[in-house]
């Protein structure tokens, strides 16, 4: 086990490191004159040169990046160009709303897929079923923005129940959450269906009916403990995929978490918040695709004991 | 495999037929766009703006008076190319890195197995913004940029095929009988690997319009005044108090689209091969 997790995190040290390099590189293709476009038209050339000394961008491109690696090491992301303050504290700042939205999503998500998917398999193959899992794939295939604004025109708009946009308390999440969640939650559904039927045909399902048992406890505690092992699986890869999707959602709703900054900067050609955001973002999706494989591995055996997947 | 029993399986699945004639229309609505409508999707006519659906703008009229349905028309061509080609390339580099990491083993193996690694660990839709703030938009840049991130998939898929084939007698003996490496690639292990080929381009080309749709919606993906479903959506959300069907359109569009290409993803894939249990990773 301990070989496992040290081998995984080497690995995760890596994939941090390839994205770091692909990132930088990307980024720093992007023809024009960064410089010149910050400091106006009626920069002279002097200033031009020296701000981009000051910036660290008079040396080679590869000297750039160990420059730029060395600093990020150290905590520090360098300053944004248009905004003057230091890269890191706007992305701290503006990643908690994304981070509160894929919770508040992921928590729509779990609750919503798991209720559906077994409600579903009770049903199998009559109408209850049938319309869950046509809505659940109408769900699969609508994009989490058009969703909001959906949701914004008739939850907010027409019937008036839910703030529209932007975010001051609680309340103000429930739309957010709701479009970036309906998506998870149907692919949570269909696991979670497939999986509770196949583990309601075994014995000792049976065996615990005969016992007595309460429907409820047997759906509850003995089908569902043993049907999760697969909607863990999807549950660990849903988180990564929800923060980016908030990313494009927090714009429907004016929400100023990292993917309305990264817009930002990036409509402003802010190159050093680009950069600091798409690797802060990627840095913190591999470490939770790291923790859910420490976590697979602690529910599958498989793993734990030296067979790779 | 014989094609027959393909077909034969195709034809039992009845949603997998529905869909295969939702995605003929659309193909034959995005060839014959301009027969179709009898308006230019950028033309404005600012007399007509806003305007409700009726019988003249059977889905009524955006902001400068523009016909939506035919902007939605327009918008399907952008969205299926986008799909198709941006999934053709992902495939193509799917296969040779998933041939050679399977079929050469060893440190070419470990090498092409990070980089898949590297490749389906990052956030998809984060480096499909970064990539295209580099290239700039346009829909050139979305092919090869979609195609760029999304092959990470299939050539896991045709890594584990090849390595389970390569050993079996009819390889082997083209190899004794003198048939180069890459004579044996393309054909004697391509053929066996079409048919996850063509289920990986059908499930990925879904993922590959939410993509561009997205992007798209965030001004990074087609530029205005072109057509496509993702930036008529950004652009109907100023007006959703006033102008609820602008908004629902396009975004109907999509679903019926993306619905379409899963489902019928979902029936060649179990026509061709139900063992083959993969899902591509998306939004």
């Amino acid at each position: 086990m301990k070989s496992y997790i040290i081998k995984r995190a080497c690995l995760a040290l890596g994939i941090i490191f390839c994205i770091s390099l692909i990132t930088f590189f990307v980024l720093n293709v992007i023809p024009g004159d960064v410089v010149a476009a910050m400091l106006g038209d009626f920069a002279s050339k002097d200033a031009i040169e020296a701000a981009r000394a000051q910036m660290g961008l008079d040396v080679s491109l590869p000297m750039q990046y160990i420059n730029w690696l060395k600093n990020i090491l150290t905590g520090n992301f360098g300053n944004s160009y248009f905004q003057r303050k230091a890269v890191l504290t706007l992305i701290v700042n503006a990643f908690k709303y994304t981070f509160t939205m894929a919770i508040a999503a992921y928590i729509v998500a779990i609750i919503l897929g798991l209720l559906t998917g077994i409600f579903a398999a009770l049903y199998h193959d009559k109408l209850p079923d049938r319309i869950l899992m046509s809505i659940s794939v109408f769900g699969i295939s609508a994009p989490s923005f058009w969703i909001a604004i959906i949701l914004q025109i008739v939850a907010g708009l027409r019937l008036g129940w839910f703030p529209v946009s932007g975010i001051k308390s609680g309340i103000w999440w429930v739309l957010p959450a709701f479009s970036l969640g309906i998506r998870s939650a149907a692919t949570i559904a269909r696991v979670t269906r497939t999986s509770m039927l196949e583990v309601l045909k075994q014995d000792f399902i049976r065996t615990a009916y005969a016992k007595g048992l309460s429907k409820r406890r047997i759906i509850f505690v003995h089908a569902l403990r043993n049907a999760l092992v697969p909607i863990i699986t999807i549950l660990g890869n849903d988180f990564g995929v929800l923060l980016t999707g908030s990313m494009i959602t927090e714009n429907v709703f004016n929400i100023p978490g990292i993917g309305k900054l990264l817009i930002d900067a990036i409509n402003r050609r802010d190159i050093p918040l680009v950069q600091g955001g798409v690797i802060y973002v990627a840095g913190i999706c591999v470490i939770i695709y790291f923790i859910v494989d420490i976590l697979y591995a602690v529910i599958n055996p498989n793993i734990r004991l030296g067979g790779e997947k | 495999m014989y094609h027959s029993d393909i077909l034969k399986n195709m034809a039992k699945n009845k949603i997998a037929i529905l869909s295969a004639m939702i995605l003929i229309c659309l193909v034959i609505i995005c060839i014959f766009a301009p027969f179709l409508t009898p308006y230019d999707p950028n033309k404005q006519a600012l007399n007509d703006r806003l305007l409700a659906p009726s019988m003249t703008h059977l889905w009524g009229t955006d902001q400068y008076g523009r016909d939506i349905l035919t902007r939605c028309i327009y918008g399907c061509r952008i969205s299926l190319s986008v799909g198709i080609i941006s999934q053709l390339i992902a495939t193509f580099i799917g296969y040779f890195l998933g041939v050679a990491a399977g079929y050469f083993g060893e440190i070419v193996d470990d090498i092409i197995s990070f980089i898949i690694q590297v490749f389906s660990s990052f956030p998809f839709l984060l480096f499909a913004m970064a990539l295209m703030y580099a290239l700039g938009a346009g829909k050139v840049n979305l092919y090869l940029s979609l195609g760029f991130l999304s092959w990470a998939a299939t050539a896991r898929l045709i890594r584990s095929k090849v390595m389970e084939i390569k050993n079996q007698e009819y390889i082997q003996a083209c190899k004794i009988d003198g048939g180069s490496n890459l004579r044996i690639i393309l054909k004697h292990l391509l053929p066996n690997c079409i048919p996850m080929l063509i289920v990986s381009i059908t499930l990925g080309i879904p993922n590959a319009i939410l993509s561009e749709a997205s992007l798209s919606y965030l001004g990074l993906g087609i530029p205005v005044p072109t057509a496509s479903w993702g930036n008529m959506i950004a652009e109907s959300q100023q007006f959703i108090r006033s102008n609820t069907y602008y908004s629902l359109f396009p975004g109907l569009c999509i679903i019926v689209t993306v619905m379409a290409f899963n489902m019928f993803g979902d029936g060649l894939r179990d026509a061709l091969d139900p063992k083959l249990h993969s899902q591509k990773g998306g939004l």
